[in-house]
């Protein structure tokens, strides 16, 4: 096993594509003292779903929360790099926080729907974005958001139901809906299917091949079943390192490096 | 753990150290004891209960059973004649005049007419003391009210003295004797022949709750001490309630986390635990002394009380924020929502219970306060309902405090019915905290 623990130097496979949507240059991430994500630079191109797989401990949702600045809210987090968003620098001092997280959202590992209705749950992110006009036009993104989180046939007669009264996976799904509802470009998701039995989890998976049609998805999960089955491109990180970028069918047939080998056959994990 | 192996297959197995018949026996040893302990465990709970149940059962019947009969008042039921000659008006269109006729004079003649044997410039003064010095404020009034009056013969139940009170309620209850006190032998003779007469009435103490302090107990009332009280708490609650929220919101979701913050932090737990006596010292050296404002004024009394409760607002209230799950947080934040709205969309709502809880809990506690009111002067004796918040006034915990000195019998009953009152005020508001808790309270 040690001699799989040598130090990476570079990553192996294909980090980088043309014409990228977010294109992250040698990230460097501290929790004070600690360092918890070394050198790591990758690309995500648009529409595609991108799969971030590793073992606990190993930076992959560290360096999914950096995308849309989520650890600014963590004061000893201390993010170096660059992190292009369509050729903007995201961290730029200019770049204000509000508008990058309207254009790339977030969902989380735990379904966490404001205690608020279903409908107030949707239709909150164009509220405070200003993105309506009329009652009716705010209907409808709530509408429209529901629809595409395969939850609308589920909750239309209960809008007004509280949210957190909706089943894990239905919450989740919700939380799906209230982040697709600023339309944003790019959706993270921290290990959306953790929290939900198998039936939520297949549904949440079928939304995000679809959902692949209008956004750009990064997934961190732990199911690599699961990234295999959503994800056009996976990266494998190991200790904070960025091991292996590469084409989803080629990394769990055959990949390059031997600690995804090593991880993927489930020697350790 | 040296009793691992490695088997023929590779596979690690556990070797059995003890058998199982000696760990369920060991188990069972045991058992008994544990059940034992459990069981004393929750008597000391039970005991602790039933104790503290019992001190409030034994306060609550003192207080009651002391402070009832102040809620009823003895009245003496007299025929007066308004006579213009007696009433020593001479032009009943005056208001002047019949602001300041001879009530009683009027009183006195229509008790000489049920006395006609009493002679005597003694006895007839000790006659007219069986009646309250306030009946007559009480004629006048009714006049004032209708001036028709005059000429005509009424009925009216007037005020009886505060020693015929007490007798008259010591007489009913009997246990040791009836409580004479400065009554002597003849005017108790004439109360017989009132009580004969069916003269002597007691009705529902409305006097009480509709005057100030008073000398004479038959006229002293808790109104203006309520109003002072309600004022108190008015600048109290927004003071308070303001500055509290606010810091604690601060403190929680701006302020850096450094030694300052550190810093202040202690200094609002000290704060908690400072005597309330030393907040009224500083009340007084600072606000009356060096920012010179008029003494014994709510306005006054409600800044020293808010300095007292705020600590108790703010570290409630940063209990209640630090409660509100990070997990809202960082969705609202995740939507692109900016620090205040995340705060005031989502944290405040879920906090709000809880900070109205704390609030409400130091309320209670600054309408209970004592000490510091005394070092700024709202100890004065306040016959006046205060009708603004710089007008002298007192606080109905002070207004205990100054019955609870009095001589008279009769302030003995009124000390515990003015308990009632704060205790019943003091309910109403924990109740009011339980019920807002409960309406506000989400659940997710």
């Amino acid at each position: 096993m040690n001699n799989l623990h040598t130090k990476i130097e570079q990553t192996i496979g294909q980090p980088f594509v043309e014409n990228p949507m977010m294109s992250m240059r040698n990230v460097d991430v501290f929790y004070g003292d600690k360092q918890a994500i070394f050198d790591v630079s990758i690309d995500i191109a648009k529409n595609e779903v991108l799969a971030m797989i590793g073992p606990s401990g190993c930076g992959k949702s560290t360096f999914l929360r950096c995308l849309n600045r989520m650890n600014d809210t963590i004061d000893i987090c201390k993010v170096t790099g660059s992190f292009d968003l369509e050729g903007k620098d995201i961290y730029h001092p200019k770049q204000d926080i509000v508008p990058l997280r309207a254009r790339v959202g977030i969902v989380f590992q735990k379904p966490n729907p404001f205690p608020k209705s279903i409908y107030d749950n949707v239709a909150y992110g164009p509220k405070i974005h200003g993105l309506t006009e009329s009652r009716s036009e705010l209907d409808g993104i709530v509408e429209d958001s529901l629809r595409k989180a395969g939850l609308w046939d589920e909750v239309k007669d209960r809008l007004d139901h509280q949210g957190t009264g909706l089943s894990g996976g239905q919450q989740q799904r919700l939380c799906i809906a209230r982040t697709i509802a600023i339309s944003p470009e790019v959706i993270l998701m921290d290990e959306p299917c953790s929290a939900l039995d198998p039936i939520a989890t297949s549904k949440v998976e079928e939304l995000i091949t679809e959902l692949k049609e209008n956004f750009t998805i990064a997934i961190v999960t732990h199911s690599m079943q699961q990234a295999a089955r959503v994800s056009d491109r996976t990266a494998y990180f190991h200790l904070g390192n960025l091991v292996e970028v590469n084409n989803t069918q080629h990394l769990f047939t055959n990949p390059d490096h031997k600690l995804t080998e090593a991880y993927i056959t489930g020697r350790f994990g | 753990m040296n009793n691992l192996k490695v088997n023929d297959e590779g596979f690690e197995q556990r070797e059995p150290t003890v058998s199982k018949k000696t760990t369920l026996d060991l188990v069972n040893k045991t058992l008994a004891k544990r059940y034992r302990a459990e069981k004393r465990f929750k008597l000391y709970g039970i005991v602790s209960v039933c104790f503290a149940l019992l001190c409030l059962v034994v306060l609550f019947t003192d207080i009651v059973g002391k402070g009832h009969s102040a809620f009823f008042q003895t009245y003496i039921k007299l025929d007066v004649n308004l006579d213009q000659v007696v009433l020593g008006i001479s032009d009943i269109n005056d208001p002047d005049e019949i602001k300041y006729a001879n009530y009683q004079k009027a009183l006195r003649e229509s008790l000489k007419l049920i006395f006609t044997d009493v002679k005597g410039r003694s006895d007839k003064r000790k006659l007219n003391a069986l009646i309250s010095t306030g009946a007559s404020y009480q004629l006048a009034d009714k006049v004032k009210e209708n001036p028709a009056l005059i000429g005509q013969s009424i009925v009216l139940d007037v005020l009886a003295d505060d020693d015929v009170d007490t007798w008259l309620k010591s007489r009913s209850s009997g246990a040791e004797g009836a409580f004479t006190g400065r009554l002597t032998t003849k005017q108790l003779a004439w109360l017989t022949t009132l009580i004969d007469a069916d003269r002597l009435e007691q009705k529902f103490n409305t006097v009480f709750f509709t005057n100030g302090d008073s000398r004479e107990p038959e006229l002293a009332g808790v109104r203006s001490a309520i109003t002072g009280s309600l004022f108190t708490l008015f600048v109290t609650l927004l003071l308070s309630f303001t500055i509290g929220i606010s810091s604690a919101i601060y403190l929680e979701e701006y302020a850096p986390k450094n030694w300052i913050t550190d810093f202040i932090e202690v200094n609002i737990n000290n704060l908690a635990a400072v005597p309330s006596i030393i907040f009224g010292l500083l009340g007084l050296a600072i606000f009356i002394g060096l920012f010179g404002m008029t003494r014994s004024i709510p306005l006054l009394g409600g800044i020293v009380l808010s300095l007292m409760t705020l600590p108790t607002i703010i570290i409630s209230s940063r209990a209640a924020i630090k409660s509100v799950p990070n997990s809202i947080r960082e969705a609202a934040y995740g939507m692109g929502a900016s620090k205040m709205q995340v705060i005031l969309h989502h944290v405040l709502p879920l906090a709000l219970p809880g900070m109205l809880t704390g609030t409400i809990i130091g309320m209670a506690q600054a309408l209970g306060e004592t000490a510091p009111l005394l070092m700024i002067g709202m100890v004065a004796f306040v016959v006046d309902i205060p009708g603004a918040l710089t007008d002298p006034s007192t606080a109905l915990p002070v207004q205990i405090f100054l019955w609870a000195d009095s001589p008279e019998r009769a302030f003995i009953e009124r000390t515990s019915a003015a308990i009632m009152v704060l205790l019943a005020f003091l309910i109403t508001m924990n109740t009011l905290a339980v019920w807002l808790r409960k309406r506000l309270e989400r659940r997710w």
